[in-house]
């Protein structure tokens, strides 16, 4: 890899992803001091005031309450930091696991990536809720079992992803000039293979990311995930659907912020893939 | 004095599910420090096979036979890690695209340097310093400041350069070069031909050439081996091969060059000379000689049994019925 300089600068030639990472520090800032700055608890009622007030600056509830008098503002960031928590844990089982095991697989080759391939399928195979609930019967409702499960189910398609591009990798002639050059298979793996699958791993996990808020907001809904009275966005863009008539706003801000969260990922997940690819260099 | 490299009865197959798939056949060559040996054959004649097994990177299902001397050790005894530790350290082979033998994702000095640290333990920055000095031997400009470029960066002749300067790193005394100049412009292959041919000079080191283009080998080679279906038809020094030779297929090769200075293919409906009928497929050896079907001299012994080998003097050898 180049001087990390070099690569900044050039990171930085996207406007919109600057700005979208500018944007995404904010938000993740926001997200762990934001709470502080608020009078209101997560779980706090406020009896003085109205339950379902819009959003008003005088009594300190920014985004209004919701139908129990809990403040949205407060909830909307301690479930952001919920998602993000998940998002960030399941990406990286995703990117450990699946690279590794992909790349093993897909360079390897015959028996043994027939065998690792085979065990993904059946992994797949499994139902994911019935996984969920098994986890949950044994070892009881936790939040480090979502992680787990969402973990467990994210690594296939990564691992898929990387088996296939490293088998077109591992035909291209600069391994074949890395073998002449009498370097072992560890070396060749690391050094040649893994750096050329940055492009995609990266686009997968800007895809994994939204995907992993999405699916835990899921579990959430079906009383799987997260438990009152914390929260997470999913769980929040649930109850402010069903409330969405009498509480809008308990249905706007969580998701808006979530909507603009991911925005940010895309984006940055973009120009991403063209920095690291040194070809679509000027 | 012995030889470099000393290659007796060669012989190459393939295990497939059709049975045993021969490529090369009973090949006997040899090799010293300073010497070049051209290997010409049309497509599919088993060039590149040649560079393979030498090099010890054949497919697995590839059954090797005959023997292999290289330094005075037999490269077939060798245990996989002593046949790698040879690879880029003792021997160097040079692809013939550099278009995409090189790594696209790192830069020319961390490719370079990457043999060093394999192969001598060498520190990164004492690699680095090395790398920019080879660069320099193989004449890039500006030698350190290009360690810090990426592949695309550099045109297809400096490329080519810089796997030359990758695989001479290391300090190996055979250095086999398959079609190092066929994805290049003319004007670029003259150039890495000279290159490579001061370098040889300067290194002493022994080459082995990989060629279909015969006029490449008039200016490097010192002795030709001519390659036909993975059988050697004629060997001896280049000069005296390519201007009288003995062998019916290397005279037919030969008539097939476009001459400037003789255009008699003109005359002709403007068209190229060339040999009648194709190469036989791969692993269907009829009992004769594999070029008789298309060899305008064949008698019956050439379809019925293999060619004798025969020396002519001046190490001028045939495998021929009638030379």
């Amino acid at each position: 890899m180049s001087a990390a300089p070099a690569l900044w600068r050039r990171f930085a030639e996207h406007r919109a992803a600057l700005l979208a990472l500018c944007l995404l520090l904010l938000i993740v800032a926001a997200l762990f001091i934001g709470p502080w700055l608020s009078p209101h608890a997560v779980d706090s009622i406020d009896f003085d005031g109205d339950w379902a007030t819009p959003p008003s600056l005088v009594n300190a509830h920014w985004f209004g309450t919701d139908s129990l008098g809990r403040d949205v503002f407060v909830r909307t960031l301690s479930g952001g930091r919920i998602s993000l928590l998940v998002a960030f844990a399941a990406t990286c089982v995703s990117l450990l696991i699946g690279v590794t095991y992909g790349a093993v697989a897909g360079y390897f080759g015959g028996a043994l990536d027939g065998w690792m391939m085979r065990a993904v399928d059946i992994l797949y195979a499994l139902p994911f809720l019935f996984l969920v609930i098994l986890l949950m019967v044994l070892f009881g409702r936790d939040l480090v079992l979502v992680f787990v499960a969402i973990g467990a189910i994210n690594w296939l398609d990564m691992a898929r992803v990387v088996r296939g591009q490293v088998l077109a990798l591992k035909q291209r002639e600069f391994v074949m000039a890395a073998h002449t050059h009498g370097l072992g298979s560890a070396a060749i793996l690391l050094r040649h293979i893994v750096p050329n699958l940055a492009g995609v791993v990266l686009v997968t996990v800007t895809l994994t990311i939204p995907q992993v808020i999405l699916t835990e907001s899921f579990l959430s809904f079906l009383g799987l995930g997260v438990q009152e009275p914390a929260t997470s966005w999913g769980t929040l863009i649930n109850e402010g659907a069903r409330e969405m008539e009498g509480t809008p706003w308990a249905l706007l801000f969580p998701a808006s912020l979530m909507a603009l969260t991911l925005l940010c990922f895309n984006l940055i997940g973009d120009a991403l893939r063209d920095v690291l690819d040194p070809r679509d260099q000027p | 004095m012995s030889s470099l490299l000393e290659v007796r009865d060669l012989s190459v197959a393939y295990r497939t599910r059709q049975g045993l798939l021969p490529v090369l056949l009973q090949l006997s060559f040899s090799l010293s420090a300073g010497q070049t040996l051209g290997l010409v054959g049309e497509s599919g004649s088993g060039k590149s096979q040649i560079a393979l097994a030498l090099m010890g990177l054949l497919p697995k299902n590839a059954e090797v036979q005959g023997s292999m001397q290289f330094e005075q050790r037999e490269l077939l005894a060798l245990q996989p890690a002593e046949r790698r530790a040879l690879r880029g350290a003792r021997m160097g082979l040079i692809f013939q695209d550099p278009m995409t033998s090189l790594n696209p994702h790192l830069t020319i000095g961390l490719q370079l340097a990457e043999v060093l640290e394999q192969h001598r333990g060498a520190t990164r920055r004492a690699a680095l310093v090395e790398a920019g000095q080879m660069l320099d031997a193989v004449r890039i400009p500006e030698a350190t400041r290009r360690l810090k470029a990426y592949p695309h960066e550099l045109s297809g002749g400096q490329r080519q350069r810089v796997m030359i300067a990758m695989m001479l790193l290391a300090r190996p005394a055979l250095l086999i070069a398959d079609e190092p100049t066929t994805a290049l412009d003319v004007t670029v292959q003259a150039e890495i031909l000279k290159l490579l041919a001061g370098l040889k000079r300067e290194m002493s080191l022994a080459l082995l050439m990989i060629s279909h283009d015969l006029g490449v080998m008039t200016d490097i080679a010192d002795t030709l081996l001519v390659l036909y279906a993975g059988r050697a038809m004629e060997q001896g020094p280049a000069g005296e091969v390519l201007a009288s030779p003995l062998h019916p297929y290397t005279q037919a090769l030969l008539a097939c060059r476009p001459r400037l200075d003789a255009p008699l293919y003109l005359a002709e409906g403007g068209r190229l000379p060339s040999i009648a009928g194709a190469p036989p497929r791969a692993g269907q050896p009829g009992p004769g000689c594999p070029f008789a079907p298309r060899c305008g001299e064949a008698e019956s012994a050439c379809r019925s049994s293999l060619p004798p080998r025969r020396g002519h003097g001046h190490g001028r050898v045939t495998d021929c019925h009638r030379r």
